[in-house]
């Protein structure tokens, strides 16, 4: 099944509203607690990259019986250099975002470190898409 | 199974089916079925939230009377720290013991003083456990089962040590058992508690075969008897053993302040909590190293079955926390006094917590994806004015409610309304049909003319 939540730049407000509703139905799904949390923390992350650097986009996750993929994209100012972005403590938010301590540059490493999978595609002056795949425990490893 | 009772529980002839208690259940626990509230066992935490926001006082919490005493040889008090703080900011607490003596218990032994244990336990459980990240306290009962119920992710995150009731109720077994050589069994030890999930807490202890402490007794019933009593009764003690950081423990971030843990979070109120704990479970403030988490605004002193403000039991409590004195070598002193260190193994949290899947909609998980699937669908359908209307706190729950075969959408009052709109037009359409044999420009005859 497939959830979509739309996301608004610069809404701090409704941040990580998305995640919170992913994570409800992947309780109700009853999908193991860890393997909800590391949605959830993949899916928070999208979302909040979202809010932060771009105008809109969407995240949501399409739940398959052996995995969960995590997607994102937006209409945003893209990223210069992945690579770059993808280090610990490397951040591009503007000033007064970090101020609220966000922004700290662990938004995609992060990602990277609770996904069995990422994907990165983005173009510079028109947006970023992600796509994380994170596998469900196998039934011998449950 | 233990695990299905409950403290918390309805009063049918007050309950007036209003939505205010559905609302604000944390663990959307409550439904109004046939104008009254029904709670799900499983979901419910004994919080007490709905207690405290009943206007009909239909919500109340089963506890133990004090005719219990009577099962036993030897009957042990164990007040919580927050019944020092409803008897105004001078109370003595050995005027507090004595009165609980005189209204009919053996002993008592202050829940205080277990907090003092808890906390060394506490810092010794940090010390040893290497893990990082933050650790929860397993103080609150109604914290824990929220957990349980409702972030199963953050179990692994609590702290697995006994609370100050439990260490106390095992002390003081323990040393009167000794000291009167009668078997445990036969000596009974009371929490006097503020609040339900207590209750249920030692009542679920109960039932796994934990016996620390035998029954708990609310606050509000002993309240009375304790105050009527205060200005003549002799304290049995010269002075009691607690320290002020124990009698602290009865208020929020009196955990804190006992541990002295450097980098320590410190939230109260249920819906504050939930809003932490998903920070936490998204794996946000990994540099705090301690988390005190209380159901009730206020810490203990706000528990649904005391007696005062929560804000007037505070500063009382705050008063006496200021008069007590916590010595500067306690830990040394407790460990001398009673071997903690050697027996921690002892004090590890009983009953064990383990996850209760109270949310899942099918055992089989396709089936509940299925059923997901058509939630999506019904809540698209519906108002989305979330009014409580059909008995169900949210449009969300609703449409699970809907799913689940437990409601039909024209529960909702909007829906039916939508549906009687179409069915009045339809009777209107029809009513302005007629059979042929009334009309007068019959055109079947008009070739005959």
């Amino acid at each position: 099944m497939r959830l979509e939540f739309p996301v608004a730049g610069r809404d701090f407000q409704a941040a990580g509203g998305a995640a919170q509703k992913i994570k409800r139905t992947l309780r109700q799904i009853g999908i193991d607690a860890e393997t909800a949390r590391r949605v959830g923390i993949v899916a928070y992350e999208a979302e909040m990259n979202i809010v932060i650097h771009a105008f809109s986009g969407k995240v949501g996750v399409d739940i398959l019986p052996e995995r969960i993929n995590v997607f994102a994209y937006d209409q945003g100012p893209g990223i210069a250099d992945i690579d770059l972005a993808m280090q610990v403590g490397y951040s591009t938010a503007p000033e007064d975002i970090k101020e609220m301590g966000f922004g700290a540059g662990l938004g995609l490493p992060n990602m990277k470190r609770y996904s069995d999978n990422l994907v990165i595609e983005s173009e510079v002056g028109c947006g970023t898409s992600i796509r994380a795949v994170i596998n469900l425990p196998t039934k011998e490893g449950s | 199974m233990g695990q299905l009772f409950h403290s918390v529980l309805l009063i049918e002839e007050k309950c007036r089916g209003c939505t205010r208690c559905i609302k604000n259940c944390p663990t959307e626990a409550i439904r109004v079925r046939a104008g009254k509230a029904r709670i799900n066992a499983e979901r419910c935490t004994d919080c007490g939230e709905c207690i405290r926001t009943c206007d009909n006082y239909a919500k109340t919490a089963i506890t133990d009377p004090l005719s219990r005493l009577k099962d036993y040889e030897y009957a042990i008090a164990l007040p919580a720290p927050a019944l020092y703080s409803q008897f105004g900011p001078d109370v003595d607490p050995a005027t507090v013991l004595a009165a609980l003596i005189d209204m009919g218990f053996d002993d008592v032994f202050e829940v205080a003083y277990g907090a003092d244990i808890s906390t060394f336990l506490t810092v010794e459980y940090l010390r040893r456990n290497k893990r990082k990240g933050p650790m929860i306290s397993a103080a609150c009962p109604a914290v824990v089962r929220l957990i349980q119920v409702r972030f199963p992710a953050l179990i692994d995150s609590l702290i697995p040590v006994d609370s100050p009731m439990a260490c106390s109720g095992k002390l003081a077994k323990e040393a009167k058992s000794r000291e009167l050589g009668i078997c445990e069994g036969k000596i009974g030890a009371f929490f006097i508690t503020p609040c339900p999930a207590k209750v249920t807490w030692v009542r679920e202890a109960n039932n796994l075969g934990s016996f620390a402490v035998d029954g708990a007794i609310s606050i509000s019933d002993v309240y009375g008897e304790v105050a009527k009593r205060l200005p003549e009764v002799i304290p049995p003690y010269p002075k009691p053993k607690a320290s002020s950081a124990g009698a602290g423990w009865g208020r929020t971030g009196g955990e804190r302040i006992a541990a002295g843990i450097g980098k320590s979070l410190v939230v109260d109120g249920i819906h504050n909590v939930i809003d932490v704990l998903e920070q936490l479970e998204m794996g946000k403030l990994s540099d705090i190293r301690f988390v005190e988490a209380q159901a009730c605004t206020g810490g203990c002193v706000g528990g649904a079955l005391t007696v005062l403000n929560p804000f007037i039991g505070r500063m009382n409590l705050e008063a006496l926390v200021a008069r007590l004195e916590t010595p500067p070598n306690l830990f040394e002193e407790l460990d001398i006094d009673l071997n903690l260190l050697r027996r921690f193994d002892e004090f590890a949290i009983k009953p064990q917590i383990v996850a209760v899947p109270a949310f899942r909609l099918d055992q089989d998980v396709s089936r509940a994806i299925s059923k997901a699937e058509m939630i999506e669908k019904v809540v698209n359908e519906l108002p989305g004015l979330d009014c409580g209307s059909c008995g169900s706190p949210h449009c969300r729950a609703l449409a699970e409610d809907i799913v689940q075969g437990l409601a039909v959408d024209t529960d909702c009052v909007f829906k039916l309304r939508e549906e009687i709109e179409i069915l009045a037009e339809q009777l209107f359409e029809m009513a302005k049909k007629s059979p042929p044999a009334l009309k007068d420009n019959d055109a079947f005859s008009k070739p005959w003319e």
